[in-house]
C-alpha cells in the first residue's frame, strides 16, 4: 500500500524537494560533491606520493627513450645545419665549418667525449673519432676546414657519420626505439633489419612472454590444488599449512634463489641425490641450473604464493553445498569440478594467472643469477643498458615496449575475461 | 731497533695529535668489488688511515662499483665519494663527466723524490682517476680433476676434447674475445688489430662457439674460485688474486695459466658531486702512496701501480710464501700476455657487447 500512495503523492507535488525547497536532486549532487571532495583530500597525500615518487620519474625515464639533447646542445652550430639540409651526401665547407667551430667549443667545455659517445650508439668509432679529432683541433686556425679536417682524420668524409650526426642533431629521436626493434639505419638513412648477429631484442622480448606465461601456468598446476587444500581443511590446520606457504614468502629473495643454486647445480644436492640412488650416472648429471630451467624453477617457487593467495581467497567463498549438490544430483566428480566448482574459481584463477605473469615479465635478479644464457630475459638486457653500457635511451626505449605489451595483454584479458571479474583476495 | 722506537713513538704521537685536532671526523664511502680484493685493501688502506686520521671509512661491495656511479650523478643524489674502477669504464665515466678530475702532480713523490707523474706505471694516471694495482684476467683449474696432462696454455682453455669439463668464463664481451683470439694462435700484439675487423669479431666468436655449450657463466668475481670449489667446472677464468687467494690462503688445489693473460688496472675514482670530495682526494693519495702500494700486495697477489713499491713487495700474510712470483707483471708471467687497450673498448664496448649478448641469447 506505501508505495502506491508515495507515486500519487509525487506525482501530485510535482519534483521533490528538501525542507528548505531546494530541489532534492541538485541538495544531493551538492551533498556527493562535498563527500567526494572530502574523499580525494584524504587520498590527497598517497594520490601525491605516487605521483612523485612513481609517475614522475617513470615518466621522466621514459622520455630519455625519445629525447637526447647531447648532441644539440653542444653542437648547436652544426645541429642548426644539419637541420636546414638534407644530408644525401658529405655536406661542403659551411658544415665542416660549423663542425670545427663547435669541436674547438665542446673541446673547451670538455663535453666532446659526451658528443662522441652519442654518435657511438649508432656508429663504434665515434668516440676515438671525436676525441682524438678534439685533441688536434686546435692546428686548424681558418679556413678550408674540409681539407684540413679530412687530412686529421679522413673517417669524417663518410656518408654514414654524416647521416648519423644529422639524425642526432635533433633532439627528439626514434633511434632508439628503431634498435629496440631490432632494426638499423643504413648509410643512406633508410630503416632496415639490423645485421642477425646483432638482432637480439625481438628473441628476449618473445622468450620473456614465453616463459612469463610458462611460469603462470606452473604455478596454476601446482598453486590450485594447494589451494583448495587450504580452504577446505578446518581452520586450525589451514592455519598452520598457511605459514608454510607465507614463510618463502618473507624469506628474502636471494636467499632463496642461491638455495635453488646449491639444491639444483650439477655437483648439488638433487644430483647427488640421484647419483647416489643409482638413477644417474656420474656423467649423465641433469643440468638443472644456468640455463632456462634454472629461470623457470626458481621462479615457478618464487611466484608461488601470488598464486595460491587469490585462489585462496576465492575458494574460501564457495560454498561447500554446490559440488554436494550437483554430485547428489549425479554428476561424476569430474564433471562437478568442471561444471559447478572450476566456474566458481574463475575470478581468483584470472588474478592469480595475471598477477605471476606480470610479476615475471619485469623479473631481473633470478633470471641474472641462474639463467645462464638460455635463461636471460628482456629485464637483464634493460639493467646491462642501465648499469653497464650506460645506454639509458635504449634502456627506457626497450622498458617502454615491456610496459606497453603488458598493458596490451592487460587489455586483452580485460576484453576476454574481465577485469572486474578479478578478485586480489 | 732502539733506534725505531723513538720514531715510531713520534709517529705514534703525531697521529694522535692529528685526531685530536681535527674536531669534526668525517666519513667517507668507499666502493670497491668485494671479497678478498675488498678484504685487502681495507687492510692496507682503510684502517691505517683511519688509525692516522681518525676518519671513518665506510665500505661498500658492488659486483662492479661503477655501475652506481651514473645513476648517482644524474640524480644528483652521490652517496659515494671513491670508487675502485677498471680502465676503460673510468675513461668512459670521465668522457661523460661523471668524475672529478684530478691532478696527479698533488700525489705524493717516491720515497726518494721521483714525482709521482713518473713513478707511476704508464697509462696509471688518467685525467680522472689514479691505479692502485695491476691485475690480470687468467684462467686457472682445479689440479684434482687433471690427473695426467695439465693445461698448459690458453689454447688448452678451448680444447674440451682433450681437457673434458664445463668452462666459466666472465660473461661480456671482454676480455673474452681477446682470449678466443689468443686460443687460436693470433700473437698477443695482433690481437686488437684483429678485433677491429669484421672478419677478427667473427674468428674470435667462432672460437667461443666451440666451447659455448660447455660453458657456465659468472658475473661477480667472487664467483669463479666457488665454481671450481663446488666442481661446477674444471677450468675457469678469473681475476687472478681471486685464485691466488683461494689456492694460497685456503689451500685449494686451484692452479693458475699465465699464458694468454690480460692485464688491466683498477683504478680510484671520485664521482662528481662526492659529498666529501676533499676527504676523498686525501684517501686517495694517502691509499696509492709506495707504502701502502705494496702493503697491498701483503694480501692479494696484485701488482702494485707504482714503479717504487715493486722493491717493497715482501711476503705474503701468512710469513712464507713470496709474493713476487704471483704477480701478473712478474717476467715469468708475461711471456704471452696482453695488455688490455681501454681506447679499443671505448670505441667498441656497444658495439661488441651488443653483438655478444645477441650471441649469448641465440642458441
Amino acid at each position: 500500500m506505501p508505495t502506491a500512495t508515495d507515486t500519487v503523492a509525487a506525482g501530485d507535488l510535482g519534483p521533490l524537494t528538501t525542507g528548505d525547497g531546494t530541489p532534492l536532486k541538485t541538495a544531493l549532487a551538492r551533498a556527493t560533491r562535498r563527500a567526494r571532495l572530502k574523499a580525494l583530500f584524504l587520498v590527497a597525500p598517497l594520490l601525491l606520493f605516487v605521483i612523485v615518487t612513481f609517475a614522475v620519474p617513470i615518466g621522466q625515464m621514459l622520455y630519455l627513450s625519445i629525447y637526447n639533447p647531447v648532441f644539440s646542445d653542444n653542437m648547436p652550430r652544426l645541429s642548426s645545419w644539419l637541420r636546414a639540409h638534407d644530408v644525401t651526401e658529405v655536406p661542403g665547407e659551411d658544415a665542416f665549418k660549423a663542425l670545427v667551430l663547435d669541436l674547438t667549443e665542446a673541446r673547451a667545455n670538455r663535453t666532446h667525449a659526451q658528443v662522441g659517445t652519442r654518435i657511438n650508439y649508432e656508429r663504434s668509432g665515434a668516440t676515438s673519432l671525436f676525441k682524438s679529432t678534439a685533441r688536434k683541433i686546435k692546428k686548424i686556425k681558418g679556413p678550408p676546414y674540409k681539407d684540413q679536417l679530412l687530412a686529421l682524420n679522413e673517417e669524417w668524409g663518410e656518408l654514414h657519420l654524416w647521416t648519423v650526426m644529422s639524425r642526432a642533431a635533433a633532439p627528439h629521436t626514434a633511434a632508439f626505439y628503431a634498435q629496440a626493434l631490432d632494426l638499423s639505419y643504413d648509410a643512406e638513412g633508410d630503416i632496415v633489419r639490423a645485421p642477425e648477429n646483432r638482432r637480439i631484442y625481438g628473441h628476449l622480448f618473445l622468450r620473456t612472454l614465453l616463459l612469463s606465461a610458462l611460469v603462470a601456468g606452473l604455478c596454476l598446476i601446482l598453486g590450485y590444488p594447494a589451494a583448495h587444500l587450504l580452504a577446505s581443511l578446518p581452520l586450525k590446520y589451514s592455519n598452520l599449512l598457511m605459514v608454510l606457504v607465507l614463510l618463502p614468502f618473507w624469506t628474502s629473495l636471494l636467499v632463496r634463489t642461491t638455495s635453488w643454486i646449491t639444491l639444483l647445480q650439477s655437483q648439488g644436492v638433487l644430483n647427488d641425490m640421484l647419483v647416489s640412488v643409482g638413477i644417474l650416472s656420474d656423467d649423465g648429471r641433469l643440468e638443472l641450473m644456468y640455463n632456462q630451467w634454472g629461470t623457470v624453477i626458481a621462479m615457478t617457487h618464487i611466484m608461488l604464493p601470488f598464486m595460491i593467495l587469490p585462489l585462496y581467497s576465492v575458494m574460501k567463498t564457495v560454498p561447500k553445498d554446490f559440488v554436494r549438490a550437483a554430485r547428489s544430483l549425479g554428476a561424476g566428480p569430474v564433471t562437478a569440478f568442471l561444471r559447478v566448482y572450476l566456474p566458481q574459481t574463475v575470478p581468483g584463477i584470472g588474478a592469480g594467472v595475471l598477477l605471476v605473469f606480470i610479476i615475471s615479465v619485469g623479473y631481473y635478479i633470478t633470471p641474472a643469477l641462474v639463467g645462464g644464457s638460455s635463461g636471460q630475459l628482456i629485464s637483464n638486457q634493460i639493467a646491462f643498458h642501465m648499469l653497464q653500457s650506460l645506454n639509458w635511451g635504449l634502456a627506457a626505449a626497450l622498458g617502454a615496449l615491456l610496459l606497453g605489451g603488458v598493458i596490451l595483454l592487460y587489455w586483452l584479458y580485460d576484453r576476454l575475461v574481465g577485469v572486474d571479474n578479478m578478485k586480489l583476495g | 731497533m732502539t733506534a725505531m722506537k723513538p720514531i715510531a713513538a713520534v709517529a705514534i704521537a703525531a697521529g694522535l695529535v692529528l685526531a685530536g685536532t681535527s674536531a669534526k671526523a668525517g666519513e667517507i664511502t668507499v666502493v670497491s668489488w668485494g671479497g678478498a680484493y675488498t678484504k685487502s685493501q681495507v687492510e692496507a688502506y682503510h684502517k691505517p688511515w683511519m688509525a692516522q686520521t681518525g676518519h671513518k671509512i665506510k665500505s661498500v661491495d658492488a659486483p662492479n662499483p661503477a655501475a652506481p656511479i651514473k645513476a648517482q650523478v644524474k640524480a644528483g643524489n652521490v652517496s659515494i665519494d671513491v670508487a675502485d674502477v677498471e680502465y676503460s669504464d673510468a675513461v668512459r665515466y670521465c668522457d661523460e663527466g661523471l668524475l672529478e678530475i684530478i691532478d696527479p702532480s698533488v700525489l705524493p713523490p717516491a720515497p726518494d723524490g721521483t714525482p709521482a707523474t713518473e713513478d707511476f706505471i704508464e697509462g696509471a694516471l688518467t685525467d680522472c682517476a689514479v691505479a692502485n694495482i695491476v691485475w690480470s684476467t687468467v684462467f686457472a683449474y682445479d689440479a684434482a680433476k687433471f690427473k695426467g696432462a695439465e693445461p698448459k696454455t690458453i689454447a688448452d682453455l678451448f680444447d674440451v676434447k682433450k681437457f673434458p669439463g664445463k668452462r666459466g668464463l666472465r660473461k661480456g664481451a671482454k676480455p673474452n674475445l681477446e682470449m678466443a683470439l689468443m686460443a687460436d694462435g693470433v700473437p698477443a700484439g695482433e690481437v686488437y688489430k684483429m678485433l677491429t675487423t669484421d672478419e677478427g669479431v667473427t674468428r674470435a666468436f667462432k672460437k667461443l662457439d666451440t666451447i659455448k655449450k660447455h660453458v657456465v657463466w659468472w658475473e661477480a668475481g667472487a664467483q669463479p674460485p666457488q665454481l671450481l670449489a663446488d666442481g661446477e667446472v674444471s677450468m675457469t677464468t678469473a681475476y687472478n688474486g681471486r685464485i691466488f687467494n683461494a689456492a694460497i690462503g685456503e689451500d685449494k688445489p686451484f692452479k693458475i695459466v699465465w699464458d694468454g693473460q690480460v692485464l688491466d688496472f683498477d683504478l680510484f675514482v671520485i664521482p662528481k658531486g662526492a659529498p666529501n670530495k676533499d676527504l676523498a682526494m686525501e684517501f686517495i693519495k694517502f691509499a696509492t702512496d709506495t707504502q701502502r702500494l705494496a702493503d697491498q700486495a701483503k694480501y692479494i697477489a696484485y701488482g702494485p701501480a707504482r714503479k717504487s713499491s715493486g722493491k717493497l713487495v715482501g711476503l705474503y700474510q701468512d710469513g712464507k710464501t713470496q709474493m713476487a712470483p704471483h704477480m701478473p707483471t712478474a717476467a715469468a708471467n708475461m711471456g704471452n700476455a696482453l695488455v688490455n687497450n681501454f681506447e679499443f673498448w671505448a670505441d667498441r664496448d656497444s658495439e661488441l657487447n651488443e653483438r655478444f649478448n645477441a650471441w649469448i641469447a641465440s642458441n
